[in-house]
C-alpha cells in the first residue's frame, strides 16, 4: 500500500423535507448510482415515534441514500441524503460529525418541511446554505422571501438550484464549501 | 424510560448495544471512514462468520463505512460495531481511524475541496 492510495473522505448533509429532491440531488452529481443504508432507530427516538409494537419493524429503521463524487486522486467526496423531520435528529447527530456542512434542500411549495433542518443546523453550528430547488426551473418565491419566512440569519447564504442538473448541483455544494471556508476562518461561536 | 435488563456478558454474539441513544463500539468511525481488508484480514478470511467474512472480502477493496452497510444490508449501527472489532483485531485498516471523527476540515482541505468541485 502507497500513500497516494489512501484518499481522505470528506462529506456533506443534504437535509430537507419529504419529496423535495434530495436524491435527485445526490444522483446528479455522484459516480455512483447512490446506495442506500439503513439504520435502526434508537429507543428514545422510537419512543417519539410511538412505535407500538415489534410487528411495525418497517418504521422502526430511517433509509438514506448516498452518493460519491472523486475529487481527485486524493480525495473523495460523500453526499447523504437525509429526510429533515425532528424524528431523524439522532441520525444528524451521526451525519454532521466531521461533515464540511449541509445543503438545506427547500421546496418554496412547502416551506414549513424544512424549518427542523434549518433550525438543527443553525443550533448545532454546522456551516450550511439553504438552496431551493427550483422544479422545472420556476422560481415561485424570491430567495429573500424564502429567507424572511424561514428566518435565516444574514450570513447564511440562500441559493437558487435544480437538483436534476450538475452543474447546479456542483455550483450548490461549491456555495456551501466557500461559506463552511468563511466561517472556518472565522471565531467558532459554538463549542464542540 | 431505561430498561431494567442487564447487559449478558455474551460472546461477541450481540451486534450492538444502545445506551442512552448512542451505540457503543471500540472505535468511533465516521460514516465515510474508509476501510481497507488488511494482509492479516485476507489470511483469515476462512475462518470468518458470515458477517464478518462479507465484510473483510468486501473491503479488499477500499470502501466507506456507509458502503459496506449499504452493500451487505446491514444496519448502520451494526456495520459500525463490526468493522470497529475487525479493525481492532487487525483484520481491516482505516487511515482515518485514529483522525478525531468530529473535527471538521480545515480551511486547507476545503482548499483542495473547492478545487476539486470546480474542476468537475
Ligand atoms: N420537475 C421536477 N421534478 C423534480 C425535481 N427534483 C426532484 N423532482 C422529482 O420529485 C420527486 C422527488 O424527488 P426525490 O429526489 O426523490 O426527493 P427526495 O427529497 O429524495 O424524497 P424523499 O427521499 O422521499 O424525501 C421525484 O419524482 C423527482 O423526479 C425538479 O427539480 N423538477
Ligand atoms: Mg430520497
Amino acid at each position: 500500500m502507497n500513500a497516494s492510495a489512501n484518499p481522505i473522505p470528506v462529506k456533506i448533509v443534504i437535509a430537507g423535507g419529504f419529496g423535495v429532491g434530495k436524491s435527485t440531488f445526490v444522483g446528479s452529481i455522484s459516480d455512483i448510482d447512490p446506495l442506500t443504508t439503513e439504520a435502526a432507530m434508537t429507543k428514545a427516538s422510537e419512543a417519539v415515534d410511538d412505535v407500538g409494537d415489534a410487528t411495525s419493524k418497517k418504521s422502526t429503521t430511517v433509509a438514506m441514500d448516498f452518493g460519491r463524487v472523486a475529487l481527485s486522486s486524493e480525495l473523495v467526496l460523500y453526499l447523504f441524503g437525509t429526510p429533515g423531520q425532528d424524528r431523524f435528529h439522532f441520525m444528524w447527530d451521526e451525519l454532521i460529525r466531521g461533515a464540511i456542512g449541509a445543503v438545506v434542500l427547500v421546496d418554496t411549495g412547502r416551506l414549513e418541511q424544512c424549518f427542523a433542518a434549518v433550525d438543527y443546523m443553525e443550533r448545532a453550528g454546522v456551516p450550511f446554505v439553504v438552496a431551493i430547488n427550483a422544479f422545472d426551473g420556476v422560481l415561485r418565491h424570491h430567495p429573500d422571501d424564502v429567507r424572511e419566512a424561514l428566518d435565516v440569519p444574514a450570513h447564511i447564504p440562500v441559493l437558487v438550484t435544480d437538483a436534476r442538473h450538475r452543474a447546479a448541483v456542483r455550483d450548490t455544494l461549491v456555495g456551501l464549501v466557500r461559506h463552511a471556508m468563511m466561517q472556518a476562518s472565522s471565531p467558532a461561536p459554538v463549542n464542540s | 424510560m431505561t430498561d431494567s435488563n442487564q447487559e449478558q456478558p455474551s460472546l461477541r454474539v450481540r451486534p450492538y448495544l444502545v445506551t442512552g441513544g448512542r451505540t457503543r463500539s471500540t472505535i468511533d468511525l465516521p460514516l465515510e471512514a474508509l476501510v481497507l481488508t488488511t494482509p492479516a484480514g485476507q489470511a483469515a478470511i476462512e475462518s470468518m462468520n458470515h458477517e464478518r467474512r462479507r465484510i473483510v472480502e468486501l473491503c479488499v477493496e477500499r470502501q466507506s463505512l456507509a458502503e459496506i452497510s449499504a452493500l451487505t444490508h446491514v444496519h448502520l449501527q451494526v456495520a459500525k460495531v463490526l468493522v470497529g472489532d475487525l479493525i481492532s483485531e487487525g483484520f481491516l485498516g482505516s487511515h482515518t481511524a485514529n483522525a478525531s471523527p468530529s473535527v471538521r476540515p480545515d480551511v486547507q482541505l476545503l482548499e483542495r475541496v473547492l478545487d476539486g468541485l470546480q474542476s468537475l
